[in-house]
């Protein structure tokens, strides 16, 4: 699957993945519950030759540059295979095609002791439609009903990090879970970069001195690492006392570990570029949150690009409130590498770690409300704890800029949460207004033996100005109201919908013109809108349409006016 | 001062009570029809806002005030409470109804208006008190406690079905109650030179019995233990409208000095209010000094009672010489008796001896 999101986005196509796991048979004798794996995108597709290395080979990887990826070296998907096999004892196939004339069909299995692989058979089909993709089938040993909850889990927050992306997926008992893209928007793809000297190992630098056409040592400085130009290149070997001259080839192994060891040491490297990285911007954080979260409230925050040990990253932060979002009776926290979920081990992350040392009560956030964080690290190294890949290692870089991150949505999320509670109380307020004021004015009237009480209009109204009104294409006028006498007026807006939005804004008259008094805004189906105005203004409307075209909304709206 | 008519300062009072609560209403339409929302503003009755005047020898309220505005959501509610209560108060007095505290709790359920608790309800009552400046007697709340007065006075009426009847208060010989009736009664005439107020009930009867109002010419007056307000303000009438003296008994200890200091000058609780209290009249015994000199069977004073002592001791009320010196008789025997005490020595002992030389030591 992420190899899949990897080669849709590699191509900048928007990502079709459907995904059906069956039940085959259950081998009453030995207990063992088969299921065919079927996985199908719309990606670039595996060059024919390279089809039985990528699934039947380990490591088939020639990765001497970087950049961002899911997948970091050709592991995950060839395991999958090998677990398939070994459980199942079944070869897998392969369909695949770049969008040329033909489409490709192996059925592979893998010699694991040679690490090869074995071609059972290979087909060549013509590509009429010219459709590129990959399909794989594989047969694997399973518990589908005691993964279930994980698995739809983990479907769940890939959709958060892919909102452009369309994911099906058909379960054993034939149930269909779609999760549809609600954006065409893609990341851009990262830049592919070469390894910043910070950050490289006497393993890949041996990597690299095998392929290197470099004669001297100035070239290879020069032409294989980030960020190294002729003057650092230069007064780096000066640094690690070796000359210019001598040829990367004639380095002993001793000379290796030195050089790695003087590049660690040398601080004068210009710090690594994050245009390798792909974050998921914090406009597709949003979309993807909102998509699978439906919170009320959710704010984003991507921060600066950061390194540590030469390698860059950078953090993204989401915080949601409300909405569908269960209780837990603690924070809930989703965690993402390289827009892979994280499900394992939470507590051993530094994600973890960081939002139990922070004070949510200072953020407003007291037990029992339904938060949700989202941290979310883009590196070319992700500094994982264990060989599982799923738990982050506390860099103390890493956690500085994740901290950073959640205090930044967590301000907005108190910012949001104050705000909700002075609407709340003035809204009490208003009903406390209306259900006192006329009896002032009544036994007052009375004390003077008044037959009509003085009008409390003068000093407090409600007009209800749109009253389950459904909404059009078109913007539509609410009735107006008479502000002139008010010093503070205060508009509720509702949607009442149950599915669809509506576009509101609030419009007063000045002098001659009507002017916005609050810019068009979208509620959400079941959303409402408080908003206080000062400043006087003779008339006040309401204005709304649908937001999408031939989808109404019901607005309910009223409006307050205050003397004082 | 016999044969005397005197003007019912009860009936000018209500006039004045009743164009008060009428300004209040007026105020609040005048502000409503100016976009304001109506407030008002009043002396403030905590504490450390609670002043003793040695002029008035009573408590008053200082200059500090509160001000109490249908702006507020949280003063919205007993605000409204308090135009109701206006209300109320002033339907009581065009249609000459009385009302008591708890009836007026009850009384507003029939507005939609609601009181948490009648101390709610009394609290906003004191506050349109304090606003109007008057006491609730003044608008025909009473309260439930009664208490009763004999004697050579003739009253008149005013209480609608009985307007302009006239009555001596020593036709009936169990002495009349001091109700709505007789605090807005007009006070006509009497013979009586003084006015003996008593604690207790027993004392209040052996006293008719023996023929006190007549041997001493007085009035008498039962306070049932503290005197109620508009008891206080009876004993003020007699004294500032017929000119008589005051001469009240109460029990030898530290309570009953304080039901004879409140009569002279009032409460704290009653700061907000004037025209309460007697100041002229004079704590008349069982004095500390009197379980000595007339031999008075008497009880330990309890620790309460001590602390009681300490209390009063620093009051500013209490400043005056025979205060501070019964009291320090009292801190110094660590007795205390009662009223009924002198029936040690025979039923008419306190008419015959101690009332005499009492009333003579005083007057003189």
């Amino acid at each position: 699957m992420e190899n899949s999101l990897d080669a849709t986005e590699a191509i900048g196509i928007l990502p079709d993945i459907y995904i059906r796991l069956s039940h085959d048979y259950n081998e009453a004798s030995e207990k063992k519950d088969i299921y065919t794996l079927r996985i199908v995108d719309n990606g670039s597709g595996v060059p024919a030759q390279d089809v039985p290395s990528a699934f039947g080979r380990f490591l088939f990887s020639s990765k001497y540059k970087l950049k961002q990826a899911r997948g970091t070296f050709g592991l995950g998907g060839t395991m999958t295979i090998l677990y398939g096999q070994i459980t199942s004892n079944k070869s897998v196939s392969i369909i695949s095609s770049a969008g040329t004339s033909k489409i490709y069909e192996y059925k592979l299995m893998i010699d694991i002791e040679r690490n090869q692989p074995i071609i059972l058979d290979r087909k060549v089909h013509v590509n009429k439609e010219q459709w590129h993709g990959t399909v794989v089938e594989l047969h694997l040993e399973g518990d589908y009903y005691k993964a279930m909850p994980k698995i739809l889990e983990y479907l769940k927050q890939t959709a958060i990090m892919n909102p452009y992306a369309n994911i099906t997926f058909v379960d054993p008992r034939g149930r269909l879970y779609k999760f549809d893209r609600t954006t065409v928007k893609m990341p851009p793809s990262p830049k592919e970069t070469l390894p910043h000297p910070h950050g490289v190992d006497v393993e890949t630098i041996q990597r690299i001195i095998r392929i290197t056409r470099c004669e001297t040592m100035l070239d290879f400085m020069r032409e294989h690492f980030h960020r190294v130009g002729d003057q650092t290149a230069r007064q780096f070997l000066k640094f690690a006392k070796i000359d210019e001259g001598v040829s990367p080839k004639k380095l002993g192994p001793d000379d290796l570990v030195k050089l790695v060891q003087s590049m660690k040491e040398y601080n004068d490297f210009l710090p690594p570029d994050a245009n390798c990285l792909s974050p998921l911007s914090e406009d597709l954080l949003r979309v993807g949150i909102l998509k699978e979260l439906n919170p009320d409230f959710v704010a984003v925050c991507q921060r600066k690009p950061s390194t540590y040990s030469g390698h860059p990253f950078i953090i993204e932060t989401a915080i949601a409130y409300g909405g569908k979002l269960r209780k837990r009776g603690d924070i809930i926290l989703y965690r993402f590498a390289n827009k892979i979920p994280l499900m394992y081990d939470e507590s051993e992350d530094v994600s973890w770690k960081v939002v139990k040392s922070i004070n949510w009560r200072r953020y407003g956030v007291i037990q029992d409300l339904p938060v949700a964080v989202l941290v979310h690290i883009c590196s070319t190294k992700i500094p994982y704890k264990t060989v599982g890949k799923e738990i982050v290692a506390d860099r103390p870089e890493v956690g500085r800029e994740i901290l950073n991150g959640i205090r930044e949505v967590a301000r907005q999320l108190q910012r949001y949460l104050w705000r909700r509670e002075r609407v709340r109380r003035q809204v009490r307020r208003l009903n406390v207004f209306s259900k006192y004021l006329p009896k002032i004015a009544e036994f007052s009237a009375g004390l003077v033996g008044l037959e009509t009480p003085p009008d409390i209009d003068n000093l407090y109204r409600r007009q209800i100005v749109f009253k389950d009104f459904i909404t059009s294409n078109q913007y539509a006028d609410s009735e107006v109201f008479n502000a002139k006498s008010y010093k503070m007026v205060l508009v509720q807006i509702k949607n009442k919908h149950e599915s669809n939005a509506v576009n509101v804004k609030v419009l007063g008259l000045a002098g001659l013109e009507w002017k916005e008094l609050l810019p068009e805004v979208i509620l959400k189906a079941g959303s409402e809108l408080y908003e206080t105005l000062r400043g006087r203004v003779k008339l006040l409307k309401i204005q709304a349409r649908s937001t999408i075209a031939d989808k109404e909304g019901i607005i309910e709206a009223s409006v307050d006016g205050l003397s004082e | 001062m016999s044969n005397k008519i005197n003007k019912s300062s009860a009936m000018e009072r209500k006039d004045i009570v009743l164009k008060n609560l009428e300004h209040l209403g007026m105020r609040f339409c005048e502000q409503i029809n100016r976009s304001i929302f109506p407030w008002v503003e009043m002396k403030s009755r905590s504490t450390d806002n609670i002043f003793y005047s040695p002029e008035l020898r009573q408590y008053i309220l200082g200059e500090r005030t509160v001000k109490r505005s249908s702006r507020i959501t949280s003063h919205l509610n007993p605000f409204t409470q308090m135009v109701w209560t206006a209300y109320f108060a002033h339907q009581l007095l065009r249609q000459k109804k009385t009302s008591t505290l708890r009836d007026v709790y009850y009384s507003a359920q029939a507005y939609d208006i609601t009181f948490e608790d009648q101390a709610e309800s009394d609290n906003i009552i004191t506050d349109l008190e304090t606003v109007i400046g008057y006491p609730r007697e003044g608008f025909n709340v009473f309260p439930e406690e009664r208490s009763a007065v004999f004697g050579d006075l003739t009253i008149q009426y005013t209480v609608p079905g009985y307007e302009g009847r006239r009555l001596n208060l020593s036709s009936h010989p169990d002495g009349m109650m001091i109700g709505p009736a007789l605090t807005d009664a007009r006070l006509i005439e009497t013979s009586a030179d003084k006015v003996i107020v008593i604690e207790k009930g027993a004392m209040f009867t052996r006293f008719i019995e023996e023929r006190v109002y007549e041997r001493f010419n007085a009035i008498l007056v039962y306070t049932a233990g503290q005197a109620p307000r508009s008891t206080r303000y009876f004993i003020r009438r007699l004294n500032q409208e017929l000119g008589l003296p005051v001469y009240i008994f109460s029990d030898a200890d530290p309570w009953g000095m304080h039901i004879a200091m409140v009569i002279i000058s009032g409460s704290a609780n009653a700061a907000h209010l004037r025209e309460l209290n007697t100041p002229d009249a004079k704590w008349s015994g069982v004095w500390a000094s009197d379980i000595i000199n007339y031999k008075l069977p008497s009880n330990r004073l309890s620790d309460i009672d001590i602390k009681r002592l300490h209390e009063l001791q620093r009051d500013p009320r209490y400043k005056d010489e025979l205060w501070q010196r019964e009291i320090e008789t009292f801190t110094k025997i660590k007795k205390k008796c009662e009223l009924e005490a002198f029936s040690r020595y025979g039923l008419t002992h306190i008419v015959d001896k101690y009332l005499p030389e009492r009333l003579k030591e005083l007057s003189s």
